[in-house]
């Protein structure tokens, strides 16, 4: 149980540091950022609590903001997907979900990167609506959130496969 | 009163996520409105401390481009010595000679942001070295943004790439005004609104600052026109800017103070009541 919290929390610090200190530079063709930190939320233990996903998860999302001077929207991103994540991990796991017997690091790949891709849509939809917030530039939001989303999925599944023990 | 407690246990989740959310979305609304950023903001410790380190490490790999700008701008400066026995400009900007009307700063800007609509920079001066909200900043090509939120040792300013910008420009050759937006589409080009109908408006013609919103001095370049067209209502023109700066590599800035600000307010307080 301790080591578990353990690795949450390295996992919680590296992720922030390298959003901010890395990932918040990248500017891909001008403003194509990937979003990794997301991955904490998406590998938080299953078993745990719901409600310390939620708050943790505010907490992520409004350390980022301070980071990038952005208000809350990336604390607001963040808090909606971690309620949604049931619901993404039923959808994507099913019967597996069900028994609360997924190991992300033995998992079926596609069954991976379905979960990742529609949580990552779902944490940027939010994220550039609030960002921009501006209905009439709606082109602009919906162009930014599939070219970062096709960043951070490409990303976070390369990061989930490196970092993951005994793979075959 | 029983429902109610059992209400509560049961949607917990939810209602904790819907309490998390409201939050975060004030705080948004909060930071969508100019100068209200107070909290959230990078101006503090902790994210100035982070900003630091990285850009100590950052500045090596790029001393050879600061050390081609800087004899550039020596040349300038050398340039304007020389002749200063012509200039009879009396804003012209400097507080070596003269009484100064502007104060210069000179500042790191720790981060620089392009790719939002609303962009936030981060310098390491402070309240410490006498900074304030309303400042100017400024790089030897042209403006950069204002002062918004200033901590002990750090400031951020909201850049022009920012949507709630707005900032006084003319057109060099002649003396029609207009104000400075973003569209928050390219990092590259911005807007000038609002300028009269009867400008002479020619693509390649200088923008500069106006002058008029005693934040800047008149005359620091901003860009050139690239196209313009008339306005919706017929009335006015909206010219495309295209700014000297790249603003996605800023490395010193100038922080510039009005140090008749509060004289030139204060008058214009009064003919307003």
């Amino acid at each position: 149980m301790n080591s578990i919290a353990g690795i949450n929390l390295t996992r919680f610090i590296l992720l922030l540091l390298v959003q901010v200190v890395i990932c918040n530079h990248i500017d891909f063709l001008g403003y194509i950022n990937p979003y990794i930190y997301i991955i904490f939320i998406f590998l938080f233990p299953i078993r745990e609590e719901r409600l310390a996903l939620l708050i943790v998860s505010f907490l992520l999302g409004l350390l980022v903001d301070l980071f990038s001077d952005s208000g809350g929207v990336h604390a607001a991103a963040a808090v909606s997907l971690a309620y949604i994540r049931p619901i993404l991990l039923k959808s994507s796991f099913g019967m597996l979900y069900e028994h609360h017997s997924i190991k992300f690091s033995t998992t079926d790949i596609g069954s991976l990167i379905t979960y990742i891709s529609l949580g990552t849509v779902i944490h940027h939809l939010v994220l550039f609506s609030l960002e921009i917030f501006n209905i009439s530039n709606i082109l602009i939001t919906l162009k930014k959130t599939l070219f970062s989303s096709i960043f951070t999925t490409l990303l976070s599944v390369l990061i989930i496969i490196l970092f993951s023990r005994n793979r075959k | 009163m029983q429902q109610i407690i059992n209400f509560v246990i049961r949607n917990k989740t939810f209602l904790l996520f819907l309490l998390l959310f409201s939050i975060a979305f004030a705080l948004t609304i909060q930071s969508h409105s100019y100068h209200r950023s107070k909290f959230i903001n990078s101006a503090n410790f902790l994210t100035g401390g982070v900003y630091g380190t990285m850009n100590s490490v950052d500045q090596y790999f790029d001393l050879k481009t600061t050390n081609d700008i800087l004899s550039e701008e020596n040349r300038l400066l050398r340039e304007q010595l020389f002749n200063t026995a012509g200039i009879e400009d009396s804003t012209y900007i400097d507080s070596s000679y003269s009484k100064g009307l502007y104060r210069v700063t000179i500042a790191e800007l720790y981060k620089n942001s392009y790719s939002l609509s609303h962009n936030i920079l981060t310098l390491n001066k402070g309240k410490n070295d006498s900074i304030k909200q309303d400042f100017g900043v400024m790089t030897s090509n042209g403006i950069i943004g204002i002062i918004d939120n200033t901590s002990n040792n750090y400031s951020t300013v909201l850049s022009i790439l920012n949507v709630k910008s707005q900032i006084n420009a003319k057109i060099k050759t002649t003396n029609h005004i207009g104000s400075l937006t973003w569209d928050g589409k390219s990092p590259v080009y911005v807007q000038l609104e609002d300028v009269s109908q009867f400008a002479p408006v020619k693509v390649g013609d200088t923008i500069e600052t106006g002058g008029e919103s005693s934040i800047f001095p008149k005359g620091i370049g901003i860009g050139t026109i690239t196209s313009f067209e008339t306005d919706i209502s017929g009335d006015t023109y909206t010219i495309q800017v295209k700014l000297f700066n790249d603003m996605t590599n800023i490395g010193t800035v100038y922080i510039l103070e009005n140090l008749d600000r509060t004289e030139i307010q204060s008058l214009e307080n009064k003919s307003n009541e």
